[in-house]
């Protein structure tokens, strides 16, 4: 339960206004921040300021606007590098470790065709966990079919975690990979990424996060994390759609090869070769999403002023309210751990008995938007064994207040409704 | 959209009390539609009388509320056509949720089925709505084909 501080403030929100969509719709109750979030005025004008004063070709032209267009990347990907800590011994930010993806699915795409298809051999393992995105595991599967490696999951126990034990009886001396989100996009559980990190590098493999659901609402640090290669989407964060980032160790991401090739990929070429050039632009053929890139900059300095930190005490604090809020409902069945500490930003559940799709279509009517269905994790949602192997979900960004929560427990009240008729 | 202009009794009552959900015995054909991205499953099934009429229409399987009322009132309305005009209502019916024909007359030979036409602005739930009568013409049309390669060979 929440004390009486902690509703306060939640009850305020002193951020709503920031947002021309959630401005304009003060009755609606956003709770799909998982699937993309949105986004503050700054970021949509960072979005027109770069078309409208620096628009030109980055990297190419030799005159004055192609400079600053290359320069807004360079700068977003110091600040992108400084928001994830990747930073030298002098304290400096290394931009050169950020490459630019169109989303998450992209960069773990990347990962698995480049880094997955040099390293793997007949009889390899490749370990992810069972509450993979379909991002991170249908480019695993892929790979291992085509290079005979074998795909192996980690698997929860009955408090939704992956233990110890579980990762150093599957991550044995043949793993090459190992893949795992850090955040579940369904559960909202978080994953202990450091403890699965050194069991991988023990065991000589590397270590790639799916930083999608974490990035955008815990502070990630990748050196405290200590993976080799971690990929997110700017989306999910107040970003632009289509502009995503794969971080790497340079050592990683000097030893792949490129993914796609063609222009500004390359160093040289001749009739019969190429010469690669460096990270990160190895892997950034053709002209690269710069007013994306520079808006997301503009997100990351948004989320700097208001203070990360304190964001996402904000979220632990509407994560718990969303978690008890539901558990307190008779009818509703939460899926996922009870503690309303151990959500990130997401909670499963179902109203008993009410297709997902039902739930989700009543509430809409109702002004409140949650995602329902299998939620890109097909695997996680049979291995649960829910019914209709769908559940609905609601996911909460600092944005949100207290009302949109009580919108969506009235919205279910309403539901139960229609179904049950009035108790 | 108001809750009841869709959700409403006559809606609910086809969810909780369907006429047509159960197991028919002896059916002269069956099919089974699936919607994977929903989980949606249904089975339908039919019985031809000697004229080719639908002398009996039922269905199993388990979905949202939508898929469930649609094939219950589906089955209703097929009860007495022919094959022909089965099919002939399942193109009126998919065009009426997709929002292509919105004209009351047009829409009259659904009958109860002109309850479900607030789904066009659902566009989400179209292929929940439509699974049944998907699955009812599939199984009509390839009958259908079948007995003209009969007649052929």
């Amino acid at each position: 339960m929440l004390t009486q501080d902690e509703l306060s403030t939640i009850e305020q929100n002193p951020y709503r206004g920031d947002y021309p969509l959630l401005s304009a719709n003060p009755d609606l109750a956003f709770l799909d921040s998982a699937a993309t979030a949105q986004r503050p005025a700054v970021v949509l004008d960072a979005q027109r300021h770069f078309y409208e004063t620096m628009n030109a070709n980055p990297l190419r032209g030799l005159y004055r606007l192609s400079v600053e267009a290359t320069e807004a990347i360079a700068q977003t990907r110091d600040k992108i590098a400084a928001f994830l800590g990747a930073v030298d011994e002098a304290g400096k930010p290394c931009g050169s470790q950020v490459v630019f993806t169109r989303n998450a699915s992209e960069s773990l795409n990347l990962v698995a065709r480049t880094l997955g298809r040099s390293v793997l051999k007949p009889g390899d393992d490749v370990v992810i966990s069972i509450m993979e995105h379909h991002s991170n595991l249908i480019p695993w599967q892929q790979i291992c079919r085509e290079t005979g490696a074998n795909l192996v999951y980690l698997r929860m126990d009955e408090n939704y975690r992956i233990t110890p034990e579980e990762v150093a009886a599957k991550v044995g001396p043949r793993a090459k990979i190992v893949s795992v989100t850090q955040v579940s996009n369904v559960l909202g559980v978080e994953n202990d990424i450091p403890m699965i990190a050194r069991r991988a590098h023990e065991m000589g493999a590397y270590m790639v996060v799916d930083g999608a659901q974490s990035v955008p609402h815990v502070r990630v640090n990748v050196r405290e994390l200590g993976c080799d290669l971690l990929a997110f989407s700017a989306h999910k964060m107040g970003g632009p759609m289509g502009i995503g980032v794969l971080w790497g160790k340079p050592e990683v991401l000097d030893a792949m090869p490129p993914f796609l090739t063609g222009g500004e990929m390359i160093d040289s070429v001749t009739e019969t070769d190429a010469v690669w050039a460096p990270v990160p632009q190895k892997f950034e053929a053709g002209t690269q999403d710069a007013a994306g890139a520079y808006a997301f900059g503009a997100c990351l300095d948004y989320l700097d002023e208001k203070g990360f930190g304190a964001l996402e005490v904000r979220e632990r604090l509407l994560a718990r309210y969303l978690t008890d809020s539901l558990a307190a409902l008779p009818y509703v069945d939460v899926i996922g751990p009870a503690e309303g500490e151990r959500h990130v930003g997401s909670v499963a559940f179902n109203v008993r008995g009410i297709h997902p799709h039902d739930v989700a279509s009543i509430l809409d009517m109702n002004n409140v938007c949650i995602r329902a269905g299998h939620h890109c994790a097909q695997p996680l949602l049979a291995y649960l064994g829910v019914e209709n192997g769908a559940t609905c979900r609601a996911s909460i960004a600092f944005y949100n207040d207290k009302s949109d929560i009580d919108a969506l427990v009235d919205g279910l009240a309403k539901v139960w409704e229609v179904f049950h008729g009035r108790d | 959209m108001d809750v009841t202009s869709l959700y409403n009794a006559e809606f609910m009552d086809h969810v909780a009390h369907p006429d047509y959900k159960y197991q028919m015995e002896n059916p002269t054909c069956t099919h089974e539609g699936v919607n994977p991205s929903c989980g949606d499953e249904l089975k339908f099934s039919v019985r031809l009388a000697d004229d080719g009429t639908i002398d009996e229409a039922a269905f199993t399987g388990r979905g949202c509320a939508i898929s469930q009322a649609s094939a219950d009132i589906m089955s209703d309305l097929m009860v007495g056509r022919t094959p022909e005009e089965a099919i002939h209502l399942c193109d009126l019916f998919e065009r009426m949720v997709r929002g292509e024909v919105t004209d009351e007359a047009e829409l009259e030979p659904l009958e109860d089925a002109e309850m479900l036409k607030d789904i066009s602005h659902m566009p989400a739930r179209v292929k929940c709505a439509e699974l049944a009568w998907r699955t009812l013409k599939e199984m009509l049309e390839a009958r259908a084909a079948a007995d003209k390669d009969e007649k052929g060979a």
